[in-house]
């Protein structure tokens, strides 16, 4: 089966049995490997992209279910929000080995989209579904206050 | 960029570019340089005639930021930024890149910065004297008035950049013993600074993990494995697997572990190796339980021990003891735990046109990669290139004493016709079940103290696992029967206790034992700080100036033992009034020669749910380098150490695992733990490793602080089955 949608603002179609995740596609089909695989489960958020939008895990969405869909990744993530949270994580030095670090940020991205001031518990709500195991999580609270103070400016 | 830097490649880059130097050592240890493609040396930092100053990155970054690390240690002798530096990793070659610690090139034991100190700056400062000369003779005047900083000589009434001056550089001879800058001179060595070099590619995607290798024409390899542990494949049907696209074949594994999907894409391989249908022969598998497992460690502890771990034998401590005003006696048990690193195992193996191959590797251990491949495949070390790529964590699960999934690659591309590029991906479910764990141990203790509350005796006993037993490295680790990884932190330890004795009984368990982040210590903390706290309140004294009690004298063990504590305690206001509902636990520990003294603080509602509000930690881990990444370090450790003590646990129902992914196998979440405070003690001492030294003490000081909210004592990991609750 043949589907085509928007990565990165390219039209791509690309050709796997629909119930592929799209995480595999993005990876194996399209090469964009910045989206990575921690679980397979929507249990990690290491495969974190951005969907019409709004913050899903790749790894759950039937690459059959988005057609004509606009996928963004990490590689191509440079609207105001994730620019600010890229700013900010660097400012911080928040990456350890970083592997889930692309997830936290199109995850964060997505937070300060919806929220350009959120509280803690805010945080930890929508933070909670990404995993780090090194144990980034201080820097990554920090960094989410910080980039809100970018984006206000 | 840390593209991989094979030897050959060195040598290519240096005939293309013409002039390209390098220095580093020589196989007697001696400094020495590489030009112009000549030389057999391993280069520690090289030089372009464009000026660019690349730093050869000898242990690999697996997140612990030895990139920075290192690179620290050069910029320093060149008096550069160090935002200026490049890195690269080295190529895989035992005899040039040995870790000074292991004696093979590897990393572990939080060793990276302590063997490479005065190796990097020494490399350093002879190219900065050479070029200073080089600069000096074609001015003429006298080096003496010349000085290199940020890549440009100047002095003189002149001034050029280094870029000029590396041909005539490495013209010269090498200094035997170039001067070292002196502590007081240093502006990158210990600047508090937020510059990790691998920041930037892991914040757009372009970082270059493992798993990341995608290769023209590779073959992705997902192996079925047995469900118990210890089984072996008898037969196995891929009629169903036949129907997934992509799918190419399914081999039996030469070793009969398991059986191997070979497919055009990794989703492919996923599925077609569930597809797999096995059948499985269980005569020499594992049939026990956990709870089977855990009885026969506590019947062990109960029981004489095997081995006298201490020079103390147990008569002494048991006389000791007999002679106390009070005996304080705990067990305690730690499950069994994977290592899970964010990113799955995995590597792949590309063939070359001159018959050999490039193995792409996150690679812990080199030259365990490259012994594997060679022996394996057959092929004289020569041929076999590690190409080392960043890591997605490791915690110490890239590397094992038979080197596990480098095995399975090189045995899933052997029994190919080595075409094809071979890329071998572990699901998280393999991770999780595939029975590479920090084994179980119980712990029993019975500590004697005196009418004034001194400890006058100690029995510890420990079972468990060993790790090192019975593999390759046990003739470092073993002694006497003991293996140090199993009582580490609970023999060596900086408290001074009279008539401490330490017996261990080894278990035959059912998993394969692999070091995970600080090993032995990750129990044996645990089981010694909360029993400190347990005498402390028996003694009624302060748990704090009780440990201090037992670090007196003049020793240096026990003066910067004693230092973090009292820093700690100072940093988190140990004794000082705390909001209503919230406690302080405190702990500490030696481990890799590192001191770290962690307070936790937890709030507890009316229910007396818990949870963590702050950690304040305080380390003295000898010159700190680069302090921001040993501060991220110490948070790392702490979250790990943590993390696993609230939740985590792997449990056998006849030999199978019972968990399989994060959704079972609980990891610590950003609610959990987001408020860390590292201090760092100021010191002259070499450096020491902090890579796992965050993790012994967070879980005891987290276990005393919820024994001060007036919950229970966490004496069985996790903590909730000793019905502790978390927010
Ligand atoms: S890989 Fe998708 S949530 Fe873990
Ligand atoms: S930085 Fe390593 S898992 Fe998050």
């Amino acid at each position: 089966m043949t589907i085509s949608l928007t990565v990165n603002d390219e039209d791509v179609s690309v050709t796997a049995p629909p119930d592929t995740p799209l995480l595999w596609v993005l990876r194996d089909e399209l090469k964009l490997t910045g989206t990575k695989y921690g679980c397979g489960i929507a249990q990690c958020g290491a495969c974190t992209v951005r969907l019409d939008g709004s913050a899903v895990r790749s790894c759950q969405v039937a690459i059959g279910d988005a057609e004509g869909a606009s996928v963004v990744t990490i590689e191509a993530a440079n609207d105001a929000e994730a620019q600010a949270v890229k700013q900010a994580w660097r400012e911080l030095d928040v990456v350890q080995c970083g592997f889930c670090q692309s997830g936290q940020i199109m995850q964060a991205a997505d937070l300060l989209a919806q929220h350009p001031r959120p509280s803690d518990d805010v945080i930890d709500t929508v933070m909670g579904g990404n995993a780090c195991r090194c144990a980034t999580y201080a820097r990554i609270r920090a960094a989410i206050h910080r980039a809100a103070d970018i984006l206000e400016g | 960029m840390p593209t991989s830097l094979s030897r050959r490649s060195f040598l290519k880059s240096a005939t293309a570019t013409g002039a390209v130097f390098a220095i580093g050592i020589d196989p007697t240890g001696a400094l020495a340089k590489a030009a112009n493609a000549g030389g057999n040396i391993t280069p520690f930092v090289k030089l372009d005639q464009d000026g660019t100053v690349t730093v050869i990155i000898k242990h690999f970054e697996g997140g612990q930021g030895t990139a920075t690390g290192l690179s620290a240690l050069i910029a320093e002798e060149l008096n550069m930024s160090l935002q200026d530096i490049t890195f690269e990793t080295a190529p895989a070659d035992n005899a040039r890149y040995a870790n000074l610690f292991f004696g093979s090139q590897g990393t572990g034991g939080s060793s990276s910065i302590a063997n490479s100190f005065m190796q990097y700056r020494t490399a350093a400062a002879a190219t900065r004297e050479m070029l200073i000369a080089s600069a000096a003779g074609a001015w003429g005047v006298d080096p003496t008035e010349l000085t290199l900083r940020d890549r440009v000589i100047s002095g003189a009434g002149r001034s050029e950049g280094i870029g000029a001056f590396v041909e005539a550089a490495a013209g010269r001879e090498v200094p035997s013993d170039p001067r070292l800058k002196d502590p007081s001179e240093w502006t990158v060595i210990g600047v508090d600074q937020k510059a990790r070099l691998d920041t930037p590619a892991k914040i757009n995607g372009s970082a270059q993990y493992s798993m990341d290798i995608q290769l023209d024409n590779q073959m992705v390899v997902a192996i079925k494995r047995t469900p118990r542990l210890g089984g072996v494949v008898t037969s196995f049907d891929d009629t169903a697997a036949r129907d997934i696209p992509g799918f190419i074949m399914a081999i039996q594994m030469p070793n009969n572990k398991g059986v191997m999907a070979y497919a055009e894409t990794t989703w492919a391989a996923f599925q077609a190796r569930d597809a797999l249908e096995v059948t499985w022969g269980f005569s020499n598998a594992e049939t026990r339980s956990s709870d089977e497992l855990k009885a026969d460690l506590f019947d062990m502890i109960r029981a004489e021990p095997e081995f006298q771990a201490s020079e103390v034998d147990l008569a002494t401590a048991t006389t000791a003891l007999d002679g106390a005003a009070r005996i304080i006696e705990q067990e305690f048990y730690f499950p069994p735990l994977a290592h899970a690193p964010m990113e799955p195992l995995g590597a792949t193996v590309e063939p070359t046109a001159d018959g050999g191959v490039v193995l792409h590797d996150g690679a812990q251990s080199p030259a365990a990669g490259l012994a594997v491949m060679s022996q394996i495949l057959e092929l004289p070390e020569d041929k076999v290139q590690v190409n080392t790529l960043y890591a997605g964590g490791f915690f110490g699960r890239r590397s094992t004493p038979d080197a596990d999934y480098l095995v399975e690659l090189a045995l899933a591309f052997v029994v190919t016709d080595r075409t094809r590029p071979v890329k071998l991906q572990w699901s998280r479910e393999d991770d999780v079940t595939g029975g590479y764990y920090r084994p179980a141990y119980a712990h029993r203790i019975r500590a004697g103290l005196d009418a004034a509350g001194n400890i006058i005796g100690w029995d510890h006993r420990i079972a468990g696992q060993p790790i090192f037993k019975g593999t390759i490295l046990e003739g470092f680790m073993v002694q006497n029967g003991v293996d140090n990884s199993s009582i580490e932190g609970a023999r060596h330890n900086p408290y001074i206790f009279p008539a401490h004795h330490v017996g261990l009984t080894d278990q035959k368990g059912p998993t394969t034992p692999n070091w995970w982040r600080s090993v032995g210590h990750s129990h044996t903390a645990h089981a010694m700080e909360c029993m400190m706290d347990l005498c402390a309140r028996a003694a009624d004294i302060d748990p704090v100036e009780f440990r201090l009690r037992h670090l007196s004298g003049d020793g240096a063990d026990q003066s910067r033992m004693a230092g973090v504590i009292r820093l700690a305690a100072e940093k988190a206001g140990w004794g000082e009034a705390l909001p209503e509902g919230h406690f302080h636990g405190f702990a500490a520990h030696k481990s890799f020669n590192t001191y770290v003294a962690e307070v936790c603080e937890v709030s507890a509602d009316s229910a007396g749910t818990i949870k963590i509000e702050k950690v304040t930690a305080a380390v003295d881990c000898g010159i700190a380098v680069t302090p921001d990444v040993i501060r991220a370090q110490i948070e790392g450790g702490i979250g790990y150490g943590i993390g696993h003590a609230m939740r985590a646990e792997l449990t056998l129902t006849e030999g199978t695992v019972d968990q399989s992914n994060f959704h079972d196998f609980e990891t610590l979440r950003v609610y959990d733990l987001s408020n860390i405070e590292t201090h760092i003690v100021p010191s002259t001492e070499l450096p020491t490793g902090v890579g796992e030294p965050g993790t012994p003490p967070a879980a005891p000081a987290l276990a005393n602080a919820i024994v001060a909210a007036g919950q229970p004592l966490a004496t069985e990991l996790p903590m909730t089955h000793n019905g502790i609750a978390f927010l």
